[in-house]
């Protein structure tokens, strides 16, 4: 039976571990680990999209946790033995996950789109910025643990009841679990959501100068979406973390990406590729975004993006 | 304070990548550059060095080649280098990687190990945090800034949302992104020192790390191509091509 590792954020069960449970409907009937305070409504929320049973652990407060929950969780898999662990590809997914295949042995196969329990567990990654799709099965011991990324499966729900909640006690880490969080900040996010808004709009090192990205700001805002950036230029501090695109990002799958001055490195195309019209603007005319581009513009971003804005403002 | 900080030689991400036929392993050329992300690691553990009367020790794994990856880490100002290069290593996985990483850490010592948040290359994003469940330290990831002062690490780390600040005392394992420092460039003197400075070559027997791995790659396919797109030399009236496909996308 497929086991689910599902986080909460601001109370309710992640977008992507509801993504990973419908999924896991089709392999079997689910056992959800859920990491968080829990609720009535986060567990009918997991009901409905198809857990059989949660096995609920609430993380230390005030502290990081994620070498207590995978402690923890080691001590389920050993009592247990599930035939997999997947788990949505969060930041505290990778952590734990990470630390639990230390723990008990078990092989991680992580950035997984696809995954079938058919002759062994085997997951489906994607390389050379989705060119190529890689098939890799596990012949290691222990439960197989499989990261997948976000927007690989939809959050369906089935209906299903408040499912039976067995609540876990946390196991000690020692040394390893002592890191504290002394502070939370959350970035001010105006318009849509990165991760749900049906238009793109992103910005790369091409734009030049943190002035430019203001271009990319105006255009999403006349289109109303959301913008997004490379890890080029969030690293450069142009835009905040919050805002980036790729495989230390958000995934989105917009009806329309408009990708300005992105030259698109592999990291970045793993996040946007999947949206369903891509339209690019690069100098480079070698750039790899021209690749997965339905329609690529061959020009200066700073005469071309002006002209878009001028021509809608008009409409 | 003794810093540890994991590199990667990989192929230069220019070139392109291809696969063995045979068992689908990333073909490695004799000459592989240092990982970019791995600048940023060795920036990070360069300064905190400078700042705290310490040493930096390269650890790292995979085939030798010529070194021109780790010799550019060195000649950044790293003091050391041990790699791990052994045949039976081909293809390891994540646990197997991490591991033969760990013993080699723990055979230095160290206050402070740290990592890339990924390899270019391999991506799996989770070696970090396996290296520091066998070394039994905390691990605070996706550093976006970090300091140090009186036995504590103290970190923002990135979150779907913004930062959290996390803190723990050494012994512990930082993974930064590639937004934490900007990297210096080797100057002429260091890249001349680099060639004279050790490095250690071991194999998985001499840290009694067991090489096997636990996947196998069973398929490799090319990915269903996108409709086949357009690219247009901008001629002063491109912006129009963009009108239409917001129009033919029912956005506009």
């Amino acid at each position: 039976m497929p086991w689910v590792y599902i986080e909460e954020s601001q109370g309710a069960p992640v977008t992507v571990g509801l993504e990973v449970l419908s999924k896991a409907r089709s392999l079997g009937e689910p056992t959800v680990v859920y990491v968080g305070e829990g609720s009535d409504a986060a567990f009918a929320t997991l009901g409905a999209h198809g857990a059989a049973k949660v096995l609920h652990i609430t993380p230390p407060a005030g502290m990081l946790g994620t070498a207590q929950v995978a402690a923890t969780i080691a001590e389920l898999i050993a009592a247990h033995s599930p035939g997999v662990l997947l788990l949505g590809m969060t930041y505290g997914a990778r952590d734990v996950a990470g630390r639990l295949s230390a723990r008990t042995g078990g092989t991680v196969l992580a950035n997984a789109i696809d995954v079938s329990l058919d002759g062994g567990v085997s997951a489906v990654n994607e390389v050379f910025g989705g060119a190529k799709l890689v098939t890799t099965r596990v012949t290691g011991p222990g439960t197989p643990l499989v990261l997948v990324r976000p927007k690989s499966f939809p959050a369906e729900p089935s209906g299903g009841d408040v499912p039976p909640i067995e609540s876990v006690p946390l196991a000690d880490a020692g040394h390893a679990g002592s890191a504290r969080v002394t502070g939370t900040h959350t970035e001010k996010a105006a318009g849509p959501k990165l991760e749900d808004a049906a238009i793109v709009v992103a910005g790369g090192r091409g734009l030049g100068k943190e002035e430019a990205f203001g271009m990319v700001e105006e255009l999403a805002d006349l289109l109303g979406g959301a913008t997004g950036a490379t890890r080029a230029i969030v690293d450069s501090g142009w835009v905040p973390y919050a805002k980036q695109v790729g495989q230390t990002g958000k995934t989105v799958k917009p009806d329309v990406y408009i990708a300005c001055g992105i030259s698109g490195a592999m990291q970045h195309l793993v996040g946007m590729k999947d949206s369903s019209t891509i339209i690019a603007i690069n100098k480079d005319e070698e750039a790899p975004i021209f690749a997965v581009a339905d329609l690529g513009i061959v020009g200066d971003v700073h005469k071309v993006l002006p002209q878009v804005i001028e021509a809608l403002k008009g409409r | 304070m003794k810093v540890a900080v994991c590199v990667k030689q990989i192929p230069d991400p220019a070139s392109d990548y291809q696969l063995d036929p045979e068992d689908h392993t990333l073909v490695r050329p004799n000459e592989q550059v240092l990982d970019d992300t791995d600048r940023y690691g060795v920036e990070v553990a360069l300064q905190m060095a400078e700042r705290h009367e310490g040493t930096v020790t390269l650890i790292s794994m995979g085939p030798s080649g010529n070194l021109q990856g780790v010799r550019q880490a060195l000649a950044m100002g790293a003091d050391k280098a041990v790699l791990v290069d052994d045949p039976s290593l081909k293809g390891a996985d994540s646990l197997t990687t991490a591991r033969v990483l760990a013993a080699a850490i723990e055979r230095e010592g160290f206050d402070l190990v740290i990592a890339g948040t990924e390899s270019t290359d391999g991506y799996s994003g989770v070696v970090p945090q396996q290296v520091a469940e066998l070394l039994s330290v905390p691990a605070l990831t996706y550093a976006i800034a970090i300091e140090y002062a009186d036995g504590t690490v103290r970190i923002k780390r990135q979150t779907a949302t913004g930062y959290d600040e996390v803190e723990s005392e050494t012994p512990v394992l930082v993974s930064v992104t590639s937004g934490v420092v900007e990297p210096r460039y080797p100057t002429f003197k260091g890249i001349m020192q680099a060639k004279s400075k050790p490095v250690d070559t071991l194999t998985a027997a001499d840290l009694g790390v067991d090489g096997s791995v636990g996947q196998q790659v069973t398929a490799v396919d090319v990915s269903p191509a996108r409709a086949a797109g357009e690219k247009v030399e901008d001629d002063g009236e491109a912006y129009l091509r963009i009108i239409t496909a917001l129009e033919e996308a029912k956005v506009i």
